[in-house]
């Protein structure tokens, strides 16, 4: 089987798309050069440059793709979506309901997230819980090369909003460009299934809300996405070791939600341990726990999660994002 | 007329810091981005040298010189980038996020932001200290983000004391800022009613008597002004810009970029052949204008200053062994802090 990088992942489904259907174009902050590939085989015409002006270009792309066109919109670092907030909030989630579903938004907003390289607070954000939190927006937050590229196919394909967060752990030239990783000098906790590993020789969607069980076990649910997912699995494997056998759900969307899956699972192990990089309080961490209560199931739950502003320090960054050691611990104490 | 001694040592300890963060930096001493703002210390000495107690300083992320030269402690800021705990920001912030309360001084990552953070620092200068006033340090590329119109126009029309200096380097991140802004910049600013001039932000002496006028309306209770400075950044967007790799690298980074990129133009289903070799032409001049522009030669405000002190070689010789050995022993100082720190490793 071929094997890819996750960005590379994500960049042969955008460029398998776009040669199937015309109407998908690009644009985003230096994108011409950051895209480079992409730019040289499909033209100044759909692959555009903006200013640093994003509440503009958002909003222009809502509009665009109410008219006719496919955009992918990228918003370099999730942590700027600020900026765009109101074009997402106001208008891309809801021009489909107040149109009475006349009008459609097939947008996919990429944007990079995620912390481990020490670049402080405002860089290293993972808001997928506050975008999810808004009716009318999907959110992908793939783990895997293969999934990065089938969600990536999927969201250009569905006719509304998606939001796809792209973890700069899991995607090299993020990492070389934000973290220097090309700096020998520095190292990060690259999970290496995450950042390399067997892609198709085509793309092929993959359905959004689909959550995928990455391991099976029957003691403790955990459930996870992105860099999370490798973080579980490697707390997986030490729990093993002291005879637990931990199960570990990675939800690859976090709207739609994977509601069966979870709830599965959890009826099962009768634990539930969420492990969320995103904030801890309102949040996907807690929306869990409340899916899984509404099915009147009776289960143990913990989370581990990102409670506070992430330090630029890396010592102390380290210690507030989530890690296998934290989940470890979590998941022991609901052991006893 | 300022001192241009201490002004040429205000500059000289601003650029001999950020040298050794670049040494830092590539040692792994310091993590993530690292946004110099070598090449701009005339555009921060000119405007800061002239800032009072009470005067609030609304940073982007270069914030570094316009900190040193306000007073803030450089061994802090060395922790600070350090994420030492003793670090300006308790090693929470970092080199895009540091603040000084005493001397009102604040800074953000996000483009565009220190504008409205002007504003409002100048709403409460109105209030609370009358005759003070605020500075908003951005660049060219933040003059096409919303928040800055917006932040013009409020401050315009609230007649608030803000001088907004906007450091012109020709790039938006990595694209050439002239390929995405529309129109005069200056002629921009003037349309919402604000004295706005163009000056060589590489001229100390010129930056000073625009940011005085300025300054003194602000403070005189004529309203805000907007200077807008070209400058010329050697180091680029951060340190290790891609494009700066490919310019000073060429045989070694050029391979990773032309084999993906030769394979891609290549394939089927696209745009036509004339479209794709424009965009190979783009990507070259791009190439191209980074080679340029990322010299200063004769556009090193340090250079040119030094050519106009009046002093004689001799004390300019003596200004310049004081500082490199200030700078030495703050470095020295703050890595052995580092090395105390228990468990800390790099990175």
């Amino acid at each position: 089987m071929k094997k890819e990088s996750f960005a590379q992942s994500i960049e042969s489904a955008i460029a398998q798309a776009m040669a199937d259907d015309d109407r998908i174009i690009l644009m985003g902050e230096d994108i011409q050069m950051m895209r480079v590939n992409l730019f040289s085989r499909f033209g100044e015409e759909r692959i555009l440059n903006t200013p640093i002006s994003e509440c503009a270009f958002v909003g222009a792309a809502v509009s665009a793709a109410m008219s006719g066109l496919r955009p992918v919109v990228e918003i370099m670092l999730m942590d700027f979506i600020g900026s765009a907030m109101d074009a997402i909030l106001n208008h891309a989630a809801k021009v489909e309901k107040f149109s009475g579903g006349d009008w459609h938004v097939p947008l996919v907003i990429r944007t990079a997230c995620g912390g481990g390289y020490g670049d402080g607070g405002q860089h290293e954000q993972s808001l997928w819980g506050w975008m999810a939190h808004i009716p009318g927006l999907s959110v992908v937050v793939p783990s895997t090369p293969a999934d990065a590229g089938a969600l990536m196919l999927a969201a250009i394909e569905h006719d509304a909003p998606v939001v796809f967060c792209e973890h700069k752990l899991l995607s090299d030239y993020w990492l070389d460009y934000m973290g220097g990783s090309w700096r020998k000098s520095v190292k990060f906790d690259v999970p290496a299934e995450g950042a390399h590993g067997p892609v198709p020789k085509k793309w092929k969607a993959l359905p959004l809300g689909k959550a995928a069980v990455r391991r099976d076990g029957k003691d403790i649910t955990i459930i996870s996405v992105a860099v999370g997912v490798h973080r579980s699995l490697e707390a997986a494997n030490i729990l093993e070791k002291k005879g637990i056998d931990a199960a570990v759900l990675d939800l690859r969307s976090i709207s739609p939600l994977d509601k069966d899956a979870v709830c599965e699972s959890v009826s099962r192990t009768g634990r539930l341990l969420a492990v969320d990089e995103d904030y801890k309080c309102f949040g996907l961490s807690g929306e869990l726990a409340a899916v899984v209560k509404e099915e009147g199931l009776s289960f143990r739950y913990a989370r581990v999660c990102t409670e506070d502003t992430i330090p630029y320090d890396r010592m102390r960054e380290d210690q507030t994002l989530p890690s296998a050691e934290k989940i470890v611990h979590s998941a022991l104490r609901m052991m006893e | 007329m300022p001192d241009l001694d201490a002004i040429y040592r205000l500059m000289l300890r601003s650029r001999l810091f950020e040298e050794a963060v670049i040494g830092l930096w590539n040692k792994g001493k310091i993590s993530g981005e690292m946004h110099l703002a070598i090449g701009e210390e005339a555009i921060s000495a000119g405007v800061v040298g002239q800032i009072q107690e009470g005067d609030a300083l609304a940073l982007d992320h270069r914030g570094t010189p316009p900190m040193i030269m306000r007073g803030v402690d450089p061994t802090l800021i060395l922790l600070e980038l350090l994420g030492h705990p003793d670090g300006l920001c308790g090693g929470m912030g970092g080199h895009m996020h540091m603040f000084s309360r005493p001397h009102l001084a604040a800074s953000s990552g996000i483009v565009g932001a220190s504008a409205p953070a002007a504003v409002g620092f100048a709403l409460s200068a109105r209030y609370l200290r009358p005759g003070r006033m605020a500075v908003a340090f951005f660049g060219e590329g933040a003059m096409n983000q919303g928040m800055v119109m917006e932040s013009f126009n409020l401050a315009a029309s609230w007649n608030l004391p803000v001088l907004f200096v906007c450091k012109d380097n020709e790039w938006a991140i990595t694209t050439p800022s002239s390929s995405v802004t529309s129109g005069n910049l200056i002629e921009r600013a003037q349309s919402f009613g604000m004295d706005a001039s163009e000056i060589d932000g590489s001229d100390v002496t010129a930056v000073w008597d625009a940011a005085k006028a300025a300054i003194e309306r602000a403070r005189n209770g004529f309203g805000p002004s907007y200077l807008h400075m070209h400058c010329w950044r050697p180091e680029g967007h951060f340190l290790g810009d891609p494009l700066l790799r490919i310019a000073r690298h060429p045989l070694k980074e050029t391979k990773e970029l032309t084999g993906p990129l030769l394979k891609s133009v290549t394939k089927k289903k696209g745009t036509s052949i004339t479209q794709r070799a424009k965009s190979l032409r783009k990507v070259s001049s791009i190439l191209a204008k980074t080679i340029k522009s990322r010299s200063m030669k004769e556009k090193d405000p340090l250079v040119s200053l030094r050519r106009k002190l009046d002093s004689d070689k001799e004390s300019i010789k003596k200004i310049e062994r004081e500082v490199k050995e200030e700078i030495q022993s703050i470095v020295n100082e703050a890595l052995k802090k580092d090395a105390e720190r228990a468990g800390r490793n790099t990175w």
